[in-house]
């Protein structure tokens, strides 16, 4: 199966910027379905983003964050080639994990 | 009551005898002009819009309000159609059962060749629209067809339509009196009042576009086709234009035909027509 | 987004009247603290903050401390979300030694919505999208050499139904 995680990082040689969209319903187990039965609770709690094995960024989401969450951050360093290691934990206990290449 | 419904009457048929004088002799009223039509249609919304540049308008209600457009700039950094364009890449590539591909069933392999439709097939003597052609395709390779209405369908085209992303829509209408009886009619359902509303599609899309439904800005007709199949935050997913066309007569409380009927060909026909020479845009992100 | 306020509001109702013990008790029942160990060297993951009702007291719950407003917190919001469910917030500060940024919307269900930690050498910069029930205060907390710095702004959200 195709990863959940779209990564985007690119280096403009002393900082990399990085964006990623991630493939998640992200219920916040606030909404009712058309039955009017509330949808239960299933959201990414946690997403990380690692570089040379040191997260660079962590994200501690709510159901609060939109279906299929965006994030865009930037970090010093960060070569072309390199590669960043971004993964999540849900509050299903479901993952996922890829790497990257920085370009 | 009988006189006065008589003095109507006749009232009624001195206004049309006056209106069959106004009208100039050489051409009738009632002669389909595609080639009028698309230049009215387009002086209409650029008259309406002097700051636009024509190919503005394929981005709906994005061109028409600041805070609105910053949005969807921000959007697009990472669109979220993103996930349903690389699905639909996925099916295009797939061989069928039987070893053929989408690519068999289309012109240039399918690739960069949405601008083309809906086309006007002579032999059958109708509107074919991609979403038709598709399933046509699945189906003449021994697979079922997908709901017009649903991801799969929404996926294959948002594929189809960005690899003809940039190109101008390039709708023919042969002069063929069933071509034209086709455009005729999707020019008339597309400014036929119906619904509890009693809303025509224009009602929304030409008479109002930039202006606010209750508090969405609508979308100008011109360019609308040119976006589809769009990401529609409303929907939390994505859409066809089947899709469209059917909570669109939903919303103005009408009943929405069956997708793919011969009417909604025929104002898809009509829409993409009076937007020829616009860019396609699609996929699209809406609100 | 469209049925975000059915039954929530009443809850919220209940809380603002004194009656939030009871409330909270009651979501106790939602899976909401299935919370896996998370195998990752970070620190863990802050459950309780992502409980409370108020920002105030999500603030609380995750720093221990209140904030001060700080015009070095921009904050990049929409004056009118195009759509409840994806409404795009970015901040940007020019405070040194920034450790996490925070952000939260005073009228959810949850204020908080997300918090971002930020180790030395990345920058303190986050765009993200984010959903909001209603019109409400959006707050951008910044934790920068152990004290905390806000940003608030409104953004207006209206129902989604017709357009496009």
């Amino acid at each position: 199966m195709a990863s959940t995680i779209r990564v985007r990082a690119t280096s403009s040689g002393e900082t990399t910027e990085v964006q990623a969209l991630i493939q998640h319903p992200m219920d916040s187990g606030f909404i009712k379905d058309s039955k009017g039965e509330l949808i239960p609770p299933h959201f990414i709690q946690q997403l990380t983003f690692e570089y040379n094995g040191k997260p660079v960024f962590t994200a501690d989401w709510g159901g609060g964050v939109s279906k299929d969450p965006y994030v865009k951050f930037a970090f010093k360093g960060g070569k072309k080639g390199d590669e960043l290691k971004v993964s999540w934990v849900d509050n299903k206990g479901a993952t996922d994990t890829t790497t990257a290449k920085i370009q | 009551m009988k006189l006065r419904s008589t003095i109507q009457f006749a009232a009624a048929a001195f206004a049309l005898a006056l209106l069959a004088f106004a009208a100039p002799p050489a051409v009738s009223a009632d002669k389909v002009d595609p080639v009028a039509d698309e230049k009215a249609f387009k002086k209409f919304f650029y008259d309406k819009f002097p700051k636009l540049k024509p190919e503005d308008f394929v981005n709906g209600p994005y061109s028409m309000d600041a805070d609105l457009y910053k949005q969807w700039q921000d959007k697009e950094q990472f669109p979220p159609y993103e996930f349903s364009l690389e699905l639909g890449k996925e099916m295009f590539s797939k061989p069928f059962k039987n070893g053929k591909t989408y690519g068999d069933c289309f012109p240039n392999n399918g690739i960069g060749i949405r601008q083309d439709y809906p086309t006007f097939d002579e032999k059958e003597g109708k509107v074919i629209t991609l979403e038709l052609a598709l399933n046509r395709c699945r189906e003449a390779n021994g697979e079922p067809a997908f709901s017009y209405v649903r991801d799969e369908m929404a996926a294959l085209t948002a594929y189809m339509a960005f690899t003809s992303r940039g190109k101008p829509f390039n709708i023919k209408v042969p002069n063929d009196p069933r071509a034209l009886a086709a455009y005729e009619n999707g020019k008339e359902y597309f400014y036929t009042r119906r619904g509890q509303l009693n809303f025509s599609c224009a009602t929304c899309h030409v008479q109002s576009p930039g202006e606010k439904v209750r508090t969405e800005v609508l979308a100008p007709a011109l360019g609308i086709v040119n976006a589809m199949p769009i990401y529609r935050s409303e929907w939390n997913g994505m859409g066809t234009t089947s899709r469209r066309f059917t909570t669109c007569n939903s919303q103005i409380r009408g009943v929405p035909l069956t997708p793919q009927d011969d009417e909604y060909r025929n104002v898809e026909y009509y829409l993409s027509y009076v937007s020829n020479g616009l860019p396609i845009s699609g996929p699209g992100a809406r609100p | 987004m469209t049925n975000t306020d059915n039954g929530f509001s009443a809850t919220r109702r209940l809380i603002l009247q004194g009656a939030g013990a009871v409330a909270l008790v009651g979501l106790g029942n939602l899976p909401f603290g299935l919370a896996p160990a998370f195998a990752a060297a970070n620190d863990k993951y802050p459950e309780e903050a992502f409980k409370q009702k108020s920002e105030a007291d999500a603030i609380k719950s995750l720093y221990g401390k209140t904030a001060e407003v700080s015009d070095k917190v921009k904050m990049d919001a929409p004056e009118i979300a195009e759509n409840g469910a994806v409404v795009p917030v970015s901040v940007t500060t020019t405070l040194a030694d920034v450790t996490s940024i925070s952000f939260l919307v005073a009228e959810n269900p949850v204020a908080l919505v997300a918090s971002y930690k930020i180790p030395a050498g990345t920058m303190p910069s986050v765009a993200n999208r984010i959903k909001m029930a209603k019109t409400s205060n959006v707050i951008v907390v910044v934790e920068a050499g152990g004290k905390l710095y806000s940003a608030t702004k409104e953004v207006k959200v209206t129902v989604g139904g017709c357009g496009g």
